[in-house]
């Protein structure tokens, strides 16, 4: 995915000479050919967010575009004031870039474990919340985040992920949409961010009726798209790489209940939320062995609805 | 541009002071002492040293000012207010219901440039404007103003050691050094000395003057404009309360508005 993001963005700053690029010292073997090709909007600000952030609401405010990029909690957590007052209240135009999206960097310890940022992130005023599900929408929403005029937050996983959509997704994302990866009747997974390719493969390889959607804003989610869901599904499963309070999930159960008070459903469907239970791991492992030990699994009797 | 008055930035200076106690009254406000302390700085910054035009706030060749001690905004509101970048009567609205004019510095004010009242924040952002000039070849200038207690904040110490490396000379930095924070005296909570050092050490070019003397202040802010790769600091040596007796080098009026009398009593001392 971070391969895909920045070989996006320097298509991006071709066209665009207002894209500019911090880096708190990391992004080695990814982010050199953006540097050598748009000196003038490249810098490496040194391992200090809280600066990075205050640095790129300055840029913002004399007409860049500003992309922030490190990995894991860095340029969110350690610096989320700064993405409050100076970043979101100023409403001023910065993209929050994170590479190591929930356990992407499992052995690397909790440090690393970037699994609380869309809770913290979701309650502030202006902020867009972005978490592409494979490459292509990793491309996509580059693209989205460079149009998009304000405070946004993209989520990436590490690199060589798989392709999930099989082919180019031809129509550019606009904010809120919706992405439909399978089709089934009567049950759907809520998929967001990497947890897409593990969705996709578990549904294939049992053969289930389900469908599955792709949402890579996790802020806003258009209600237009999503209304239709909750009328048409009796179940829905939602999965994600982030602690259930305050994630994609909460999110989710938040519309229905929007929904559910201004008339337009009648009842909320059947809505099982698959995140981490409030806990920390401290167990070495690989992603997908962190995935497991936090229950971030499918069920075949998941599916019966 | 911004016309100098037909008064001194003395006089300037002394309404502000003005202005600042009015409304500290009337809202029952904290935080007038560090609005005091400054009051002289902003006096000559907006008497002819800033080049901004209250007609035109956003003019791409303004100079930015940005203030980071939020929580003394009465004096920033004050100066803009007699300089007329709005009305004067708008400052009875300071910190009242539905009013713009917030008690920590409100970018929905004319002619300021940001929102602060969490310490530490203004001066990163300083730095990213005058990056942001440096790439653009722009001639303005860019200035922020921080108190001596926020300097606690590591963000500004990111920032600081950050901005000689990308040899960020358009941009000047002034502490408000009026020696006390919220609990205590600066030098018993973190001493900040030796300070002038400390920030040559920083590699940056070093102004200690007397924040009061607006001869010094002027000289100050000249010499700031030479380029020569190095960010500037004017370490201004300043008195909390300064110009009301009762308030000065006082914690109380950190926090105290003045009642009906305090505040007759303040106005006769700056009169005199």
């Amino acid at each position: 995915m971070r391969t895909a993001f920045i070989e996006q963005l320097i298509e991006e700053a071709k066209v665009n000479d207002k894209v500019f690029l911090l880096v708190a010292d990391l992004g080695f073997s990814v982010i050199e050919p953006f540097a050598e090709l748009f000196p003038d909007r490249y810098l490496n600000v040194g391992i200090a967010e809280q600066n990075m952030a205050g640095i790129a609401a300055g840029l913002a405010m004399e007409g860049y575009c500003v992309y922030i990029y490190s990995i894991g909690n860095f340029p969110t957590l350690r610096c989320m004031e700064q993405i409050r007052y100076d970043i979101c209240y100023h409403n001023l135009n910065v993209k929050i870039v994170a590479v190591g999206g929930g356990y992407a960097y499992g052995s690397l310890g909790p440090s690393h474990h970037a699994t609380e940022e869309f809770g913290m992130l979701r309650t502030i005023p202006n902020m867009v919340i972005c978490a592409p599900g494979d490459p292509r929408e990793a491309r996509l929403l580059t693209t989205f985040a460079t149009k998009h005029n304000g405070p946004c937050y993209l989520r990436l996983g590490k690199a060589g992920e798989p392709l999930v959509h099989k082919s180019e997704i031809t129509e550019p994302l606009l904010l809120g949409n919706i992405l439909k990866v399978a089709n089934g009747s009567e049950c759907a997974v809520f998929s967001t961010g990497a947890m897409l390719k593990y969705v996709t493969d578990f549904v294939n390889d049992n053969k289930l009726d389900a469908s599955v959607y792709s949402f890579p804003f996790i802020k806003p989610i258009d209600v237009q798209f999503l209304l239709p869901l909750f009328k048409k599904y009796k179940k829905i499963i939602t999965i994600e790489e982030h602690q259930a309070s305050g994630g994609f999930g909460s999110a989710i159960l938040e519309y229905a209940n929007e929904m559910l008070n201004d008339a337009q459903i009648e009842q909320i469907p059947f809505i099982k939320r698959i995140a981490i239970k409030d806990k920390f791991y401290s167990t070495s492992g690989s992603q997908q062995y962190l995935r497991n030990l936090a229950g971030l699994t499918l069920d075949v009797a998941d599916f019966n609805v | 541009m911004l016309q100098s008055n037909m008064i001194s930035s003395e006089d300037f200076a002394k309404q502000i002071r003005i202005q600042v106690l009015e409304m500290v009254h009337k809202a029952n406000a904290s935080h007038v002492g560090g609005a005091l302390s400054m009051a002289d700085i902003l006096a000559v910054l907006y008497d002819g040293v800033l080049n901004i035009d209250p007609l035109d706030v956003k003019n791409e060749q303004r100079d930015r000012f940005l203030l980071s001690k939020g929580h003394a905004c009465t004096g920033l509101y004050a100066a803009l207010a007699l300089k007329n970048f709005f009305p004067l009567k708008d400052l009875e609205q300071y910190a009242a219901d539905g009013s713009k004019y917030l008690s920590h510095t409100s970018h929905m004010v004319p002619g300021v440039e940001i929102s602060a009242g969490s310490l530490g924040h203004a001066l990163p952002v300083a730095v990213g404007v005058a990056l942001a000039g440096k790439r653009k070849n722009a001639t303005w200038k860019v200035i922020c103003l921080v108190s001596d207690g926020e300097l606690n904040e590591g963000s500004n110490w990111e920032a600081i050691l950050f901005s000689p490396q990308q040899k960020l000379d358009n941009l000047i930095l002034i502490v408000d050094y009026n020696k006390i924070q919220s609990l205590g005296f600066v030098k018993d909570v973190i001493d900040l000395e030796p300070f002038k050092s400390k920030f040559e050490s920083f590699n940056w070019d070093v102004f200690e003057i007397d924040g009061h003397n607006h001869t010094q202040i002027n000289d100050a802010l000249l010499k700031c404009n030479q380029k020569n790769n190095k960010p500037k600091v004017i370490i201004a040596n300043t008195v909390k309360g300064k110009g009301v007796d009762f308030m000065e080098n006082q914690i109380l009026w950190h926090y105290r508005a003045p009642n009906a009398d305090q505040l007759k009593t303040a106005i006769q001392n700056l009169n005199n």
